[in-house]
């Protein structure tokens, strides 16, 4: 056991450049975030007016810090637009992430009951349309739901519409969107649960008499709840924040907090409202960060 | 027995729609940007028109080669960093600090990217620096060092660490004993890591639009700005393009891996 001992010291060394670098460039970010949110904006280059001025001594630090407002905070809180925008970011996320469940857990499911030879196919297979470019696999749909396309010409064909549906620019194809993209976030850990499930427990509910569906809500969902846990968190938290999905895919008259973030990061040039902006999306997503850091924390050490 | 036949029906149905509707578009993607007609929706006989437009346009081209570049440097450096804090976290027992360096290593991987986008620009612009290829590298960094070292991190976890403790016995010290004995065995791992770093690189389009500077636009900022106009079979060229060009990157991780399998050991997944 000594020998553990020894080793961990010179592992202990190799925390010291990734740390630095991620206090550096994750760490420190986020107190310029919250320096320019309380910020004032102004015309200039860049478009606010710096707070603190270590340069300038006492006095001055003093006097930045009466200068300090939650002007922005409170335009966000009593603008329609920012509150619209959480209420829809969250409503959107809560709906994807349902809709991921449903369709991911027989997916998931299938795999899991698949002979072993044939589960590490169909994993790489979930896995690999995950490494193609995000922004290609939206436009993959682009191309599928736009007004002359696949979709409507199949339709068409098949006499299910008289006249071509209008898809792009709705929320159907924002939710097609963002189910085609998170759906492999959703697969893996639930599969990872149930992979590990041993099926003797369902066999033995139904030879008991449960018909399918109880041994399902009975054995195998509560069974597989860890997996549906890491799976919710690892979509709801992005989503949250998603900008292209609903920027290239759904209408332009509800928006979600990152698009508002970034039309006032990008078109309104006013930073110290998009950091705000930010802020506030970084609160309410806390809880469900820290009940994911806590699962991962789990699941990675489980191994030692 | 029957149940479990008919159940697996349903199995196999589910797992066939669920592949199919994930590679589905992709594929009809592909298919078009061989399309010789203008439009996009009529099928006008197979060309490689597209492919020849989009090597005669040199803002894209340009784009191409920038994110190359960065997706290259930033992987390296990514799995380099992501490797080190791996081995911290899966050997170096407890040390001070511990909980908020792997609270800032597994944020980022769920982070909305706007907020990591937004707080890195504010960084750069606090520190004066010049926006470009340098900003966007360091920015890729910081998001992919994290995936490299959870991938690590799952692999040394499932070492058997007896076998650095045999080489420790039988007189090498721990640096020697790390270097002859854990790299090769987690070497699969990291080549998985920086192939993922470099496509995550690849594909980002929020952190890079935050970060890079005016005339030094990424390939995925210029396909985004060009799909904001429209279907173009242009854009379909270079998507198929860049999904070749990763479906080499994975076919080398996956012959890398199993080169090393072969030793008795499986290849971590991911």
């Amino acid at each position: 056991m000594s020998g553990r001992r020894i080793f961990a010291r010179p592992a202990r060394f190799a925390a010291i450049a990734p740390y630095l670098w991620m206090v550096l460039f994750f760490l420190v970010p986020f107190a310029f975030v919250l320096k320019i949110s309380l910020s004032q904006t102004a015309i200039a280059q860049p478009p606010y007016e710096p707070v603190f001025d270590l340069t300038a001594g006492w006095e001055a630090l003093k006097a930045a810090f009466g200068a300090l407002s939650l002007d922005n905070f409170r335009l966000l809180g009593s603008d329609d637009i920012y509150v619209f925008a959480y209420v829809r970011s969250l409503t959107v996320a809560v709906t994807a992430t349902a809709l991921l469940l449903v369709i991911g857990y027989p997916i998931a499911y299938g795999m899991a009951r698949l002979p072993r030879r044939w589960q590490a196919v169909a994993m790489v297979l979930v896995i690999v349309p995950f490494w193609t470019s995000f922004l290609i696999r939206i436009y993959a749909w682009i191309n599928i739901l736009q007004h002359d396309g696949l979709l409507n010409q199949t339709l068409l064909a098949l006499h299910l519409v008289s006249q071509p549906v209008v898809w792009l620019s709705t929320d159907t194809a924002m939710y097609i969107g963002i189910v085609y993209s998170y759906l492999p976030f959703m697969i893996l850990p639930l599969y990872a649960t149930l992979a590990k499930m041993e099926p003797v427990l369902e066999e033995a509910a139904s030879d008991l008499g449960a018909p399918p569906w109880q041994v399902f809500w009975l054995v195998t969902f509560p069974l597989s709840l860890p997996g549906v846990g890491a799976g919710v968190l690892l979509c709801f938290i992005p989503i949250v924040g998603e900008f292209v999905i609903p920027d290239l895919l759904a209408g332009s008259n509800a928006l979600m907090i990152g698009q508002t973030l970034w039309l006032e990061f990008f078109t309104n040039k006013d930073w110290p409202v998009a950091s705000a902006a930010a802020i506030v999306l970084l609160v309410v997503l806390l809880v469900p960060l820290l009940l994911y850091e806590r699962l991962q924390k789990r699941q990675l050490e489980q191994g030692r | 027995m029957r149940k479990i036949s008919r159940l697996s029906r349903f199995n196999v149905a589910s797992l066939a729609l669920g592949l199919a509707f994930l590679y589905l578009p992709i594929l009809i993607l592909v298919i078009y940007s061989f399309n010789a007609s203008r439009l996009v929706t009529v099928w006008g006989g197979w060309s490689l028109r597209w492919y020849h437009e989009f090597f005669n346009d040199r803002a894209m081209i340009e784009a191409a080669w920038m994110s190359l570049r960065v997706a290259a440097s930033s992987a390296t450096i990514a799995t380099l960093l992501g490797t080190l804090a791996a081995v911290a976290l899966s050997r170096g027992e407890r040390f001070r600090g511990r909980t908020l360096f792997s609270g800032m290593l597994y944020a980022p991987l769920v982070m909305p990217e706007v907020i990591t986008g937004l707080s890195l620009l504010l960084l750069f612009v606090a520190l004066n620096a010049e926006r470009g290829f340098w900003t966007v590298t360091i920015a890729h960094t910081t998001l992919t060092m994290c995936f490299v070292a959870v991938v690590v991190q799952s692999r040394l976890g499932s070492l058997d660490r007896s076998l650095e403790e045999a080489a420790m016995d039988l007189g090498c010290n721990p640096v020697r004993a790390f270097v002859a004995v854990t790299l090769p065995l987690i070497a699969p791992a990291i080549v998985a890591g920086w192939m993922l770093a470099f496509t995550l690189s690849l594909d980002d389009l929020v952190i890079a639009s935050f970060t890079t500077g005016p005339g030094s636009a990424t390939l995925p900022i210029r396909i985004y700005s060009e799909v904001r106009l429209g279907v173009k079979p242009e854009i379909n060229a270079i998507c198929t393009l860049v999904i070749g060009l990763i479906a080499v990157v994975i076919v080398i991780a996956s012959l890398a891996s199993k080169l090393s399998s072969s030793q008795g050991e499986s290849a971590a997944p991911l």
